[in-house]
């Protein structure tokens, strides 16, 4: 059986023009083309600097694209990110294409329960069943219970990226995009992730990610997509 | 997904001068839409003719009203547009005294707008009063003192319960949140990111603070002269700005 393609990138480039430096030019990424299908794990490996955090933003259209096109799979139908909508953008990241950084956005004044309980509440879900939820994927990530109702500015790094972890997988969308998503973690920790990330591509997640620990990415990864730095033009 | 908000070509000029110009953007329900600039970048005078206090001197602003149909903004008579800003729309100013009645209760306040809409009675009014004060975490027990008696930051919560009380389809926010000391504004931030999410409201909010777009808002325009110079996602903007004033904004912000 051929595993369903949900994301296909084609001739990708990226390009910066830094206004503020003299109108300095970067290109970051030149002709990337990649196909991710359901239940595969494609870690991106390669130098520092090669663009691998770049592609991943770009895919989620957090950075915008300067060639070529980001396809889709959204409700069984393609759509290239690179010239949709922001509606239709914001549409598939609510839905379809979930990202995952090193770094969690603490919002003043919210707990951590309720910034992991949100993608459900966006979902529909009601209040109660939300915090249940929420509360057993802390657990899981070990989180102590005495920190859930607190905001998690001044949880360590760790903790504040497993809170991260635990809000970006809780409802698994069909594409993950992570981005180093373990790199301040201990081993047990790291090893809850992994569990967490083989759950989701057992339930059909494609998952695209950079992981710099040699031992979580030959844990994780079902293929491993190089790249290498573009010389500077 | 139907548009509420329809805006094409509009400009406001005072005199010779431009105030804004060229603005074009759909809004959809439920969708907080920052306009973020300097100051004198037009976006006070573009939020002032978005919500008919400003007469457009170029293009239209149509607006899908709760029966469906499509009214041009720019040509209402004052009874129509007394009754849109009553009914259907809602405008929380940057000084909140501006925007409440001084010589009245913070109960009044809150009422008031309900009133307005034909309820009359008195324990219901107060009862919600009560409820919305709560909300915006005020002390119920204050119901019956004077807004002038309360802080900054405590005005500008009452003036949103004020305004909320309705449920307005569409709000518009002139710096809600300027002039506020940081620690009252994270807390009027979060407040508003919540009713956001509660309400389903459609807002247009204008900011010089990027961290308030980058909170609240999916979609952000940046305008400069009087121009829309960059418009998308918020995020887009401030991580990968084109436009050479939104690349010096985005570079000119203090991270700590």
């Amino acid at each position: 059986m051929t595993a369903t393609l949900m994301l296909e990138l084609r001739d990708l480039g990226k390009s910066f023009e830094l206004h503020q430096q003299h109108g300095a030019h970067l290109n970051v990424l030149r002709g990337v083309n990649l196909s991710l299908h359901a239940g595969e794990c494609v870690v991106l490996s390669g130098p520092s600097g090669a663009g691998k955090s770049t592609l991943l933003r770009v895919i989620y259209a957090n950075y915008r694209t300067s060639g070529g096109a980001v396809y889709v799979r959204h409700d069984d139908r393609w759509l290239d990110l690179a010239s949709a909508t922001p509606h239709e953008v914001l549409d598939v990241r609510r839905r379809t294409l979930g990202y995952v950084s090193q770094f969690l956005r603490v919002i003043p004044r919210v707990s951590a329960l309720d910034i992991v309980a949100e993608p459900l509440l966006r979902d529909g879900m009601d209040e109660h069943e939300a915090r249940e939820r929420a509360a057993a994927m802390l657990r899981r990530v070990n989180i102590p219970e005495r920190l859930w109702a607190l905001p998690p500015g001044t949880f360590s790094g760790g903790e504040q990226q497993r809170v991260n972890i635990a809000r970006g997988l809780i409802v698994p969308r069909p594409i993950l995009l992570l981005d180093e998503p373990t790199a301040s973690l201990d081993a047990g920790n790291r090893a809850v992730v992994a569990e967490l990330l083989a759950e989701a591509r057992a339930a059909g997640s494609a998952v695209l990610g950079i992981f710099h620990d040699e031992a979580m990415r030959d844990q994780v990864a079902t293929r491993l997509f190089t790249m290498q730095a573009l010389e500077a033009a | 997904m139907n548009a509420l908000l329809k805006v094409r070509t509009l400009g406001h000029r005072y005199g010779q001068r431009v105030g804004c110009e060229d603005v074009s953007f759909d809004l959809y329900p439920g969708e907080l839409l920052c306009i973020v600039g300097e100051s004198g970048s037009g976006k006070s005078t573009l939020l002032n003719t978005l919500a008919a206090q400003l007469a457009p001197t170029s293009g239209s602003v149509r607006y899908r009203q709760r029966d469906g149909a499509w009214l041009d903004v720019g040509s209402l008579n004052e009874a129509d547009r007394r009754r849109l800003a009553r009914q259907e729309w809602g405008f929380v100013t940057q000084n909140p005294r501006d925007g409440l009645r001084l010589n009245v209760s913070a109960g009044a306040n809150v009422a008031e707008r309900l009133m307005a809409l034909g309820e009359r009675h008195y324990g219901r009014l107060r009862n919600i009063a009560r409820g919305w004060l709560e909300r915006v975490e005020i002390d119920p027990a204050r119901i019956d003192d004077m807004p002038a008696d309360f802080s900054g930051g405590m005005q500008q919560r009452l003036q949103i319960a004020r305004t909320l009380v309705t449920h307005p389809r569409l709000v518009f926010m002139d710096e809600p949140t300027a002039g506020l000391d940081v620690s009252v504004q994270a807390r009027i931030l979060d407040l508003l990111r919540r009713l956001v999410h509660e309400l389903d409201l459609a807002a247009v909010m204008v900011t010089h603070d990027l961290a308030v777009a980058r909170l609240l808002a999916a979609r952000t325009m940046v305008m400069q002269g009087g121009r829309v110079v960059e418009t998308g996602l918020t995020d887009q903007i401030l991580d990968d700005p084109q436009h050479p004033y939104t690349q010096l904004l985005v570079s000119s912000v203090l991270t700590t």
